[in-house]
């Protein structure tokens, strides 16, 4: 059973991340999931000092505030200052991190809070966190509930707006001339992000959740051409993480984390594999600039 | 009888410019781009902006579709603000401007011709998706459309995105460098289309930077050098005086442009454009 809660707990967030992944992928955004793991700190730790106590609610919400107002500095920087979008993510994130620092080492000296508290969760005690109803009946891990319902929205969000995200996210310019507004899509796209990253980091760690917003998809970018095929792919993809993530971290009585983002890497490189393959076979590279 | 009201009410209107320009200025850093333009464009035409390079071609185009934020002046469109003629109003950004290994089938493309703020949430009706067949077949692309687009030609790409703005069924069409990239031959049926929707009425304008082909190609002629050198019927733009302002000392060009309109003859362009392919694909 704490298999099967690990297991499934891990699989709706990769099918989060990878989801929207995938869009941040063709938006060429791939990188702002690392950076909102960072700047989120400082959010963490207003929301420490505004309640008080290290309460899990008050600073998720702080770090999913912060997690936002990272992609509205960096789409700000990149917009209005003319800087390039990575170098915006650096400059952002960097910053927003530093500011964290200085607020935990002037303000909150004594007590313990940092990154890791509430961030770097570890997947393995997913299972020890269970919901119980009064009258003692358990509703499993409270990890699970959180991460099946952020899926469910994730997947109506993608499902509800597939038309304005491909449209703004392949041509802006051509959406804004239509009257489509890519400014509120990609807020309310960003949000999303920052809210999955932040709710994932919290019971699989950081790295995994990088991991899991950018493997996935970039697999499946490799092996069809196809957006609706591409999101089917990050799917199944995520599920053969999250259950050979599990299965190779008890073979090697390793960390659950690290083997799925391990197993991630390894089904990138398989994904490659059967690309350079396909190219072979056709004879002529498709991701280069066709020649007329 | 819903024609003969169309037809009315075209008439009432067919006096109003298809695009105003007014005191238009734009820069990009504080640098101006443009700078006070003012013209208009009547409908039915088919119209070029030509000018040499970094001349505000583009930024005009986008300060026309709201793209860009001028630092003053407006633009109406049959008499109105953008907003209130948005689905008269078509737009074909430069073939550059997107990423072509975006992974979508040609159909899928040219439907977004389709996408209005009140269908974003409903799925494509069976008559859009005739529309976008019946505009695929307009630009001979009919059986390329369940292909990748990252496997397209150049010249495939822009009739794709000429598709997609004629899936639109708009009244005016603002196309960015529509030739750039394109083979001769493609040109040619690019253009004809363009010459068929004039006749249907539509007002085309088109982004150009090919001065030798300006003149065959268009009736009315905007000249722009930031400022607005001049605009009105192609007779009367493309007189040797306006086009030295316009390109100021590169006469070896000018004066050769005006012997061939002199002979009102032009030269094949096969190899400039060959040259041209070339380039756009390395």
């Amino acid at each position: 059973m704490e298999a099967l809660y690990i297991i499934l707990t891990a699989f709706c967030i990769a099918l989060s991340c990878g989801t929207l992944g995938s869009f941040l992928i063709l938006r060429k955004m791939a990188m702002v999931g690392d950076a909102i793991s960072h700047s989120v700190l400082p959010g963490i730790v207003i929301a420490f000092l505004i309640s008080g106590s290290r309460n899990n609610i008050p600073m998720l919400i702080g770090a999913a505030v912060v997690g936002v107002l990272t992609t509205v500095l960096i789409e700000l920087l990149h917009k209005k200052a003319r800087l390039q979008e990575d170098a915006s993510i650096g400059v952002t994130f960097t910053w927003l991190f530093a500011i964290g620092v200085i607020l935990i080492s002037a303000f909150t000296g004594q007590v313990d809070l940092d990154q890791e508290c509430v961030l770097y969760g570890e997947i393995a005690y997913v299972p020890l966190d269970l919901i119980i109803t009064e009258s003692g009946i358990s509703l499993g891990p409270r990890a699970l509930w959180i991460s099946g319902g952020m899926a469910l929205l994730v997947l109506v969000f993608v499902r509800v707006g597939y038309k304005a995200l491909v449209i703004t996210t392949f041509n802006p310019d051509y959406a804004k001339a239509l009257g489509i507004s890519t400014l509120i899509w990609h807020f309310i796209f960003m949000g999303l992000v920052s809210l999955t990253t932040v709710i994932s980091f919290e019971s699989v760690g950081a790295i995994l959740v990088v991991a899991l917003l950018i493997a996935p998809p970039a697999a499946a970018y490799l092996l069809t051409g196809q957006l609706k095929k591409m999101l089917f792919y990050t799917s199944i993809i995520s599920l053969l993480i999250s259950v050979g993530g599990y299965a190779l971290a008890t073979w090697l009585n390793g960390s659950i984390a690290g083997a799925m983002a391990t197993v991630a890497g390894i089904l990138f490189a398989g994904a490659y594999a059967i690309y350079t393959l396909k190219l072979k076979g056709r004879g002529k590279p498709s991701l280069s600039k066709s020649s007329s | 009888m819903r024609w003969v009201v169309k037809f009315e009410s075209l008439k009432m209107e067919i006096n109003t410019p298809a695009l105003e320009v007014h005191n238009l200025t734009a820069s990009y850093n504080r640098k101006p781009v443009l700078w006070d333009i003012d013209f208009q464009l009547p409908q039915g035409q088919l119209i070029g902006i030509v000018g040499p390079n970094g001349s505000g071609k583009t930024t005009l185009l986008k300060s026309i579709m709201g793209l860009m934020e001028p630092d003053s002046g407006y633009v109406n469109l049959f008499g109105k603000k953008l907003d209130d003629v948005r689905e008269r109003v078509s737009y074909v950004p430069q073939r550059e401007s997107v990423d072509w290994d975006f992974p979508a089938s040609v159909f899928e493309v040219v439907q977004m011709g389709r996408y209005r703020k009140s269908n974003l949430f409903r799925r494509m009706s069976t008559v859009d998706r005739e529309i976008t067949t019946r505009s695929l077949e307009k630009v001979n692309m009919l059986e390329y459309a369940r292909r990748q687009i990252s496997q397209l030609s150049g010249g495939q790409q822009q009739r794709v995105f000429i598709a997609r703005s004629l899936a639109q069924q708009a009244d005016i069409y603002l196309m960015d460098e529509p030739f750039v990239g394109v083979d001769a031959a493609t040109e040619e049926s690019i253009l004809a289309l363009l010459t068929e929707m004039k006749e249907q009425g539509k007002t085309v304008v088109i982004v150009h930077h090919d001065l030798q082909t300006a003149y065959e190609y268009f009736d009315w002629i905007v000249l722009l050098n930031t400022r607005l050198v001049a605009a009105g019927p192609k007779d009367e733009v493309f007189t040797s005086d306006l086009l030295q302002e316009a390109y100021g000392g590169r006469l070896t060009v000018l004066s050769r442009i005006g012997d061939l309109i002199a002979k009102k003859d032009f030269p094949l362009r096969e190899s400039a454009f060959k040259e041209k392919e070339g380039r756009g694909d390395g």
